[in-house]
């Protein structure tokens, strides 16, 4: 842009009086909005403040914290070893060991033997969430995840089911989709399906 | 002066000692909620009811913390700063007045007592003036000894800005000392009592005072030398436990100082309109007049750190335009027309 554009707008800077010149209405102005926040604060207890012991915090409902492995209505686990979510994760830290379902599970092919998640090296980014194409893995609101040890802290998968146990009644599942119901078994088939055959495959070679 | 003279002065000593001790604690829980409650917070309110006790514990915090005197420091200087910076704040307490001075009417043994330490020092407010630009030396002595290149730029900040504003200082009073016809902070405030408050006659004088002082004190918007920010902690980043809680402590009293100096020269001192005077004596007399006063200092220390959570810290630059050119050309304009119109005053009241 050149120095003669018209299209650059010109702005002068405004002129002071003298008064403003001393910034002394300025800075009462500013002891004003101060004041009234520290009387707000101190007498009409207008705080931000949580009590945090004693009242427990609720993160927001997209807050990212320790993971969850979803359980269907049937209580068996959701995933169906996709890996989409180890491969999404960039920290690498979702372990994932495939095994082909039981006969019994008629609407897949394969379910995860063991899912262990570091939770340690997990950056809490949320994208094995966004990659999982059965909703299997969820990021819950747990956001005190405290262990004495660095095994404490990696999550199989009896684990990470158990924290959906813990947690589902406070939050249920982001979508609700189920995989058994008769009348939409074909749609839903065809979503649990479809997008195993590729990560599988590269799980195998 | 015999023994009792002596031994009262002692006591006066220790009482004025403990108590600013005491106050700065509670100075820095006072500073802690105002901060908390400027930003919408709660603040310390664990330790004890209403965090009452938060003092303790930070005191505590100070002085079972590991004191770290690193290798690369020039000890003596090292070690000889902190305690600078306590005492300079300290001693200046000797001349300023707490309550009534004179014919108090407040007996105890053969003499009134006396609501200051020092009574009767006819230059005090040269003395206050002295040994208040003393604790430039802690600041400095602390950034170069602590050979640190942070604590020396900050330490190199904080005397140019204390030899700065020591001037706007100086000339702001001399309009009262003119008014007023005395250097003495007693009859400064008996004067004071009689006519007008200081802020009333002298309203340049005292807000160049104010600015003056918030430089003097290194607060906020002139806390330069310890700028976090760009200078990491500045004068004392290398200071731990104890010798950076006695920084602290000297940060403090120099507030407790300065908001003294401040009732004491433009706020009228002990003086409550209407209805104290100087002729009342007695104990009921006294306590009023010091409480008056520690009301008018409270209000002062919360005003100062109240600024401190409105107004963002002056770039370098700025801090200096702002006293070489600004405060020094207004406070000698002021000086001269208080001087003038003094002189013609009082020419004019000798002629009748």
């Amino acid at each position: 842009m050149q120095p003669d554009d018209p299209s650059l707008k010109r702005m002068t800077p405004p002129k002071l009086n003298i008064l403003e010149k001393t910034y002394l209405p300025q800075i009462l102005g500013g002891l004003a909005v101060t004041g009234r926040h520290i009387f707000g604060a101190a007498i009409g207890g207008k705080t931000f403040t949580e009590q945090y012991p004693e009242e427990q915090h609720i993160p927001s409902a997209n807050y990212r914290g320790v993971h969850r492995l979803n359980k269907d209505e049937n209580g068996r686990i959701k995933c169906v070893a996709c890996m989409l979510c180890a491969t999404a994760c960039p920290a690498h830290c979702i372990d994932i060991v495939g095994a082909t379902a039981p006969d019994t599970w008629d609407d897949r092919e394969k379910y995860p033997e063991n899912f262990v998640i570091d939770e340690l090296r997990c950056i809490y980014c949320g994208m094995c969430e966004e990659a999982c194409p059965v909703d299997a893995i969820e990021l819950t609101g747990l956001y005190d995840l405290t262990g004495l040890s660095r095994e404490e802290m990696i999550f199989d998968k009896t684990k990470l089911l158990s924290v959906f146990d813990l947690t589902k009644s406070v939050e249920p599942m982001k979508t609700a989709r189920t995989s058994a119901t008769p009348g939409e078994s074909s749609s839903t088939h065809e979503l649990v399906t479809k997008p195993t055959d590729g990560p599988s495959m590269r799980a195998h070679s | 002066m015999n023994g009792w003279d002596l031994l009262g002065i002692v006591v006066k000593i220790g009482i004025v000692v403990g108590i600013t001790q005491g106050a700065v604690a509670y100075l820095i829980l006072v500073e802690r909620k105002i901060a908390a409650w400027s930003q919408d917070r709660i603040g310390p309110n664990r330790a004890g009811p209403f965090g009452l006790l938060q003092p303790l514990a930070d005191g505590a915090k100070m002085l079972l913390k590991e004191d770290v005197i690193p290798t690369y420091v020039t000890k003596p200087l090292y070690i000889l700063a902190p305690i600078i910076a306590i005492i300079a704040a300290m001693i200046a307490f000797a001349v300023i007045p707490f309550g009534p001075v004179g014919n108090t009417g407040v007996r105890l043994g053969n003499g009134d007592i006396q609501f200051q330490i020092a009574p009767g020092v006819d230059i005090g407010i040269v003395y206050v003036f002295a040994v208040g630009s003393l604790g430039v030396y802690a600041v400095i002595l602390a950034g170069w000894s602590s050979n640190n290149k942070y604590s020396f730029l900050g330490g190199l900040r904080s005397s140019a800005q204390l030899i700065s504003y020591e001037v706007p200082l100086g000339m702001s009073i001399l309009g009262m000392v003119l008014i007023t016809g005395s250097l003495d902070l007693n009859a400064i405030i008996n004067w004071q009592d009689r006519h007008f408050w200081g802020i009333v006659v002298q309203p340049f004088g005292f807000l160049l005072f104010l600015i003056s002082a918030f430089a003097e004190t290194n607060r906020l918007p002139f806390d330069l030398p310890e700028s976090e920010q760009e200078l990491v902690g500045g004068f004392h980043t290398e200071y731990s436990a104890m010798k950076f809680g006695m920084f602290f402590l000297g940060e403090y009293l120099h507030i407790i100082t300065v908001s003294y100096l401040t009732v004491v020269l433009f706020l009228g001192g002990w003086d409550f309109p209407f209805v104290t005077d100087q002729s009342q004596t007695g104990w009921f007399w006294a306590m009023f007049k010091i409480a008056v006063m520690l009301a008018k200092v409270s209000g002062m220390i919360v005003f100062i750190m109240w600024i401190r959570w409105t107004l963002p810290r002056f770039r370098y630059d700025t801090l200096m335009d702002l006293a070489w050119k600004r405060l020094i050309p207004i406070s000698i304009a002021n000086l001269v027309v208080t001087a003038t119109v003094c002189q013609f005053l009082f020419s004019y009241s000798r002629s009748n």
